[in-house]
C-alpha cells in the first residue's frame, strides 16, 4: 500500500527491501547470463584474435591476422555464396508460399482449422526428422520424388549427390518446413486489417483482386517485412538440415557459413579461425536486427497488437 | 437480401471457393504425404524398399523394424536424455524466467531498466557465436558429454524473462497490494498471486520452450561425445550418416521420434501454435 501511495504521488526513491529482493530474485539469471553468454562474447572476440588449435597449448595473438586469412579463404566466400544462394530461395519460396496459404485460408472457409492444423504439422515435426525423411524421398534411385517424375516421364536428377540439385533439395525441404510457421504470422497480420476497407471497397464497386492488390497486400506490408528479415536471419544461421541431408557436399557445393564454422571449429579444431568466422556471422546479423529495429519495428509492434 | 445481383455473385464466388479448396487441399497433401510416406516406409521391407516401381502400401507389414531401431542405436537412452534435458531447461527456464520477470516488472529498485533492456539486446547473439567459448568453458568444468553441458547454459534465458514480464504488468496492482496488506512476502504474492492469474502465459511459453530444447541440435552435437550421451536429434543425424541406406529402419526410429510431439500437438493445437509462433522467436 505505501509503495503504491508512494508511485501516486510520483516518488521515485527506491525502496532498499524492493531492491534487495530485485537482486535475489536476478541472481539465478545473472549468474547463467555472466557465466554462459558474457563470457563466452567475450572470450570468442578474445579467441578471433588468437591462432589456437585445441591440441596445442600456445595461443599465439595474431591480432586481424584470421579475419585477413578468412576473406582471402576460397572455401569461406564459397560458403557465403552457398549462404547467399539457400537465403534468396528460402526467403523467396516460404515468403510467397506462406503469404498464399494466408491468403487462400483467411475468409469465409469452414474447414480454416483443419487446414491450419495440416499446414502446421511440419513446423510441429523435428527438423532432424524432416531432413532424414525428405533425404530419403529425394534418394536417386529409389526415392519417392524420382518414381513421382518417372511416372510423368522424366528421368530426375541425383537431387543430394548432385552439385547442381542439392541445393535446390535443400531450399525445398526447408520451405516445405517452414511455410506453416510464417503462415501463421501472416494469419495473423491479416486478422488485424479493419473490415471497414473492405466495406468500403465493396462500395465503391472493387473487385476481389483490386480489393487484394490496393488493400490487403499494402497493408501486409509491415508483416510482410518482418517475415523476411526473420527468414533471412534464420537462413544465414540454417545448419541442421545442410548437415544431415548433405554434410556440405556434394563436393562443398552446399556447404554454409555455420557448417563451415562447425568444420573448422569441430573437425579441425581451429578455435580462433572458427570464432572469427562466428563474429563475421554475427556482425552481419546484428545489423540485420538493427535495421529490423530501425525501419521495421519489434515482432511485438508489427503484429502484437492484433491478438 | 437475395436480390438477382446477390445471387450471380454468390455463383460466381461459389466457383472461387471451389478452386481455393482444389488449391487448399493439394497443399495440404503435399504436408501430408511426406509423413505418410515415412510411416508407409517404416513397414517395408527390403525388397520393397530397393524397388524402382512405386508402390503404396506394403504387401507384407513388416513390424520388425521397429524392434530393428533399438538394436542399432540406444533409442531408449537417447529418448530419455531428450526427455531430462527438455524437462529441465522448461522448468528450469519458467522458474528463473518467473523471479526475473517479477523483479522486472513488480519491484523498483536503480538500473531497472537499464539492466532489462541490456538484457533483451542479448537475445540478438546467435548461439553460433556462444557455441565455440561455451565448448571450452564446459571442456574445462570437466562437463563435456554430460546432462550438464546440454542443460546448465539454457537454464535461464533472456526470451522467458521478457515473455512472463509482459504478462506481469498486466496484473492489476489492487490485488498485490491487497496481498501485501495481508502479510504476503514477494514470493508469495509472486507464486500465489501473479503465477496462477498468468497460467496461459506459463503453459504458452512452456511449451515453446519444451519444444525448441527437444529440438536443439547444433548444441547436443558439439557439447556431447558418447552414444550414450546423444539426445534423439543427435542420434537420429548419427544413425542416417552411419546406415545410410536402411531406410525402413530410419522411417521407423523417424515415426517413433515424432509421434509424441504429433499427439501432443493434436491434443493442444492451440497453445502449440500460440507457443511456436507468438513466442515466435525459434532458434
Amino acid at each position: 500500500m505505501k509503495s503504491a501511495v508512494l508511485k501516486s504521488l510520483g516518488c521515485r526513491r527506491y525502496k532498499s527491501e524492493d531492491t534487495r529482493v530485485a537482486y535475489a530474485f536476478l541472481f539465478p539469471s545473472a549468474v547463467v547470463f555472466l557465466v554462459f553468454t558474457a563470457f563466452p562474447f567475450f572470450y570468442s572476440l578474445y579467441l578471433s584474435f588468437h591462432k589456437w588449435n585445441i591440441l596445442t597449448p600456445v595461443k599465439p595473438f595474431v591480432g586481424l591476422g584470421n579475419y585477413a586469412s578468412l576473406f582471402r579463404d576460397p572455401d569461406f566466400w564459397n560458403a557465403v555464396k552457398n549462404t547467399l544462394i539457400y537465403s534468396a530461395g528460402a526467403i523467396l519460396g516460404t515468403t510467397l508460399t506462406s503469404l498464399a496459404l494466408a491468403l487462400l485460408l483467411w475468409k469465409g472457409l469452414r474447414a480454416r482449422n483443419f487446414f491450419r492444423t495440416v499446414y502446421f504439422l511440419p513446423v510441429v515435426t523435428s527438423l532432424v526428422v524432416v531432413a532424414i525423411v525428405w533425404s530419403w524421398i529425394f534418394d536417386p534411385q529409389f526415392g519417392l520424388a524420382n518414381k513421382l517424375l518417372k511416372l510423368i516421364g522424366i528421368n530426375g536428377p541425383a537431387w543430394l549427390y548432385s552439385p547442381h540439385w542439392a541445393m535446390f533439395a535443400l531450399v525445398f525441404t526447408s520451405i516445405w518446413k517452414h511455410s506453416g510457421y510464417y503462415m501463421v504470422i501472416f494469419l495473423a497480420g491479416l486478422y488485424g486489417i479493419p473490415e471497414v476497407f473492405y466495406e468500403c471497397a465493396e462500395v465503391d464497386g472493387a473487385n476481389g483482386f483490386q480489393k487484394l492488390w490496393h488493400i490487403t497486400l499494402p497493408l501486409l506490408r509491415r508483416v510482410t517485412a518482418l517475415v523476411m528479415v526473420m527468414l533471412t536471419i534464420n537462413s544465414f544461421k540454417v545448419f541442421t538440415l545442410v548437415y544431415v541431408m548433405t554434410g556440405g557436399g556434394p563436393m562443398k557445393s552446399t556447404e554454409t557459413i555455420v557448417n563451415y564454422l562447425y568444420r573448422q571449429g569441430f573437425e579441425s579444431f581451429r578455435m580462433g579461425y572458427a570464432s572469427a568466422i562466428a563474429w563475421v556471422l554475427f556482425m552481419v546479423i546484428l545489423l540485420i536486427s538493427l535495421f529490423q529495429m530501425r525501419f521495421i519495428g519489434g515482432r511485438r509492434s508489427a503484429i502484437g497488437q492484433q491478438y | 437480401m437475395a436480390s438477382n445481383i446477390d445471387r450471380g455473385r454468390y455463383i460466381r464466388s461459389a466457383g472461387l471457393v471451389g478452386v481455393k479448396y482444389l488449391v487448399l487441399l493439394s497443399g495440404a497433401a503435399a504436408v501430408a504425404f511426406p509423413f505418410l510416406w515415412m510411416l508407409l516406409t517404416s513397414f517395408k521391407g527390403p525388397s520393397e524398399i530397393f524397388t524402382y516401381s512405386f508402390k503404396l502400401l506394403p504387401s507384407k507389414w513388416r513390424f520388425s523394424n521397429y524392434l530393428e531401431v533399438f538394436e542399432f542405436i540406444p533409442f531408449g537412452r537417447m529418448f530419455l536424455n531428450s526427455i531430462i534435458v527438455s524437462v529441465v531447461i522448461t522448468v528450469s527456464q519458467m522458474f528463473t524466467g518467473a523471479l526475473a520477470a517479477y523483479a522486472f516488472a513488480r519491484l523498483r529498485f536503480p538500473g531497472r531498466d537499464v539492466l532489462f533492456y541490456a538484457y533483451l539486446a542479448t537475445m540478438m547473439l546467435p548461439e553460433q557465436v556462444r557455441i565455440i567459448p561455451s565448448f571450452l568453458l564446459l571442456k574445462w568444468m570437466h562437463l563435456i558429454d554430460t546432462h550438464w553441458a546440454l542443460t546448465l547454459p539454457w537454464l535461464a534465458g533472456p526470451f522467458s524473462v521478457f515473455f512472463l514480464r509482459q504478462s506481469f504488468l498486466d496484473v492489476p496492482q489492487s490485488l498485490l497490494d491487497a496481498a501485501r496488506i495481508d502479510g504476503a512476502g514477494h514470493l508469495r504474492i509472486l507464486f500465489q498471486v501473479i503465477v496462477p492469474l498468468t497460467r496461459n502465459t506459463f503453459l504458452t511459453l512452456g511449451v515453446f520452450t519444451f519444444m525448441w530444447s527437444w529440438n536443439m541440435f547444433l548444441w547436443p552435437l558439439v557439447m556431447t561425445q558418447s552414444l550414450a550421451m546423444r539426445t534423439l536429434p543427435v542420434g537420429l543425424a548419427m544413425f542416417k550418416s552411419q546406415m545410410g541406406t536402411n531406410w525402413a529402419v530410419m522411417m521407423a526410429a523417424s515415426v517413433l521420434a515424432v509421434a509424441p510431439i504429433i499427439l501432443a500437438f493434436f491434443l493442444a493445437q492451440r497453445r502449440f501454435i500460440e507457443g511456436i509462433t507468438l513466442t515466435g522467436l525459434k532458434s
